[in-house]
């Protein structure tokens, strides 16, 4: 199983040592690029998306040389890959691997859907709890307190 | 609860609620007492609310604190370009604690994190007013001897109302059953009514003021907007449905009390005013002692 991964993950070129992170749906992948601010990196970053998936269909993936994210920094990408892996890579092996959690609060990365919410008319950090609510996944701002459905909200 | 910030009601837990409701009572009995001598309160209106601003001058006046404030944007270095972050934090070198009233969502959350000193939210836009969620309890509770296992109307615009929202939210902590009257288009919020499920409360949706008038103890009128309306033939059908007057109390249970926030326009006729059922100028009223018990708390003199 783990020799079978890694072949798959040939397809874009393997990495000595850093993180990989699989199974983000397709059409998320920029935003999983956006929210880690993977642009602003030193690194070397490989990306890959409509690669096929037995689970999902269609797949993209990260490689982030040389980098091991904290969790609570990669778990705010759950918000679009609820489902995505986190491989960890020394010496071109994997070391240790997880499946992203959606966490209870998220900071900076969302816009207030509320056109009249203060985080619309100052400079503010964003604030959001995330309610797992029957399937569906919610953030209530922590201002103005209007929940805004995670299909509706906009990427900062 | 010295030196909090309260920016929604649920920032004060339930034991919270009811203390601030028994200072307040204190404060009926004797309203004047010069206990905030030492104490400026700063009353920081970014939007004319002349009502709400003077129940809080009231208060802490008749605490003998010293009120320093501006009462709109327009007189205040706002119109000039400063933000809030700004505005909060030149006010609280001033002050020792701020009363703020402000058109924007989240407003009051935000200054009470950057402000040295406690934050009363005084409203901010459509979320939250807390201090009338506080009053209405008390408003309640004299009435009625007990906030417990009532029977309340809510009449009117039940939709965007946000004193029907805080105050439902509220009373679901006291076995509360919910009548909720209102046209079809102003219906009460699928997330309030969700809070009073999730509670195991009930609540029963009425089109129809007369038939639940018998059955409560609270009826809680409201005003009708008629900016609401998309269709300005639906609001004079509606506005009109929802007419509080003398003759339609006749069956009304003995203890029952008819509020309202204010300022009322036709909601409810001029001819209740004189039934000792109308408490809706007392309700304001108790707004000054509520006010008094919020600013003698968060102070930390009683
Ligand atoms: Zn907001």
């Amino acid at each position: 199983m783990e020799n079978n991964e890694q072949r798959k993950e040939l397809k874009v070129s393997a990495i000595e040592n850093g993180t990989v992170i699989d199974h983000i749906p397709a059409n998320s992948l920029f935003k999983v690029i956006k929210i880690l601010s993977l642009e602003n990196l030193e690194e070397q970053v490989l990306f890959g998306t409509n690669l096929e998936s037995k689970k999902y269909g269609r797949k993209g993936i990260v490689k982030v040389s040389n980098k091991f994210f904290e969790s609570d920094e990669v778990n705010k990408i759950a918000l679009v890959a609820p489902h995505a892996s986190l491989i960890e890579i020394r010496d071109y092996k994997v070391v240790h691997k997880s499946v992203v959690e959606i966490p209870n609060h998220i900071q900076k990365i969302v816009r207030c859907f509320n056109p009249n919410c203060i985080t619309n008319h100052e400079q503010i950090t964003t604030s959001f709890d995330v309610i797992k609510d029957e399937e569906t996944l919610k953030l209530r701002c922590h201002y103005c307190e209007k929940t805004t459905l995670r299909e509706n909200a906009v990427f900062l | 609860m010295k030196n909090r910030s309260l920016i929604s009601i649920t920032d004060f837990s339930k034991e919270e609620q009811i203390r601030i409701l028994d200072i307040a009572e204190g404060f009926e009995q004797q309203p004047t007492q010069n206990i905030l001598g030492n104490y400026v309160v700063a009353t920081l209106f970014f939007e004319p609310s002349t009502r709400t601003r003077l129940s809080f001058e009231s208060a802490a006046s008749r605490l003998g604190a010293k009120v320093i404030g501006f009462s709109s944007a327009a007189s205040s270095s706002v119109s000039k370009g400063e933000s809030l972050n700004d505005t909060i934090l030149t006010v609280s070198n001033y002050s020792d604690i701020i009363v703020m009233r402000h058109p924007v969502d989240g407003s009051a959350r935000y200054a009470s994190e950057v402000s040295p000193v406690p934050v009363i939210n005084a409203g901010d836009g459509a979320n939250q007013h807390p201090t009338q969620t506080l009053l209405d309890m008390y408003s309640i509770r004299k009435t009625q001897g007990t906030l417990d296992n009532l029977n309340i109307a809510f009449v009117g615009d039940l939709k965007y109302g946000r004193t029907v929202h805080s105050l439902t939210m509220a009373l679901t902590q006291y076995n509360t059953t919910f009548h909720l009257v209102s046209p079809t288009e102003l219906k009460l919020p699928s997330y309030v009514k969700r809070h009073i499920k999730d509670n195991n409360l009930s609540y029963y949706q009425y089109t129809d003021l007369l038939a639940v008038i018998p059955h409560v103890d609270i009826i809680y009128m409201t005003r009708i907007q008629k900016e609401r309306f998309s269709d300005s033939l639906e609001y004079e059908r509606v506005k009109n449905a929802y007419n509080l007057s003398n003759s339609m109390l006749a069956g009304s249970r003995s203890n029952m009390a008819i509020m309202h926030p204010l300022p009322r326009v036709n909601e409810i006729a001029a001819d209740v005013d004189s039934n000792p059922k109308a408490y809706y100028f007392q309700q304001a009223l108790n707004g000054v002692f509520v006010r008094q018990a919020l600013l003698a708390a968060i102070l930390g003199v009683k």
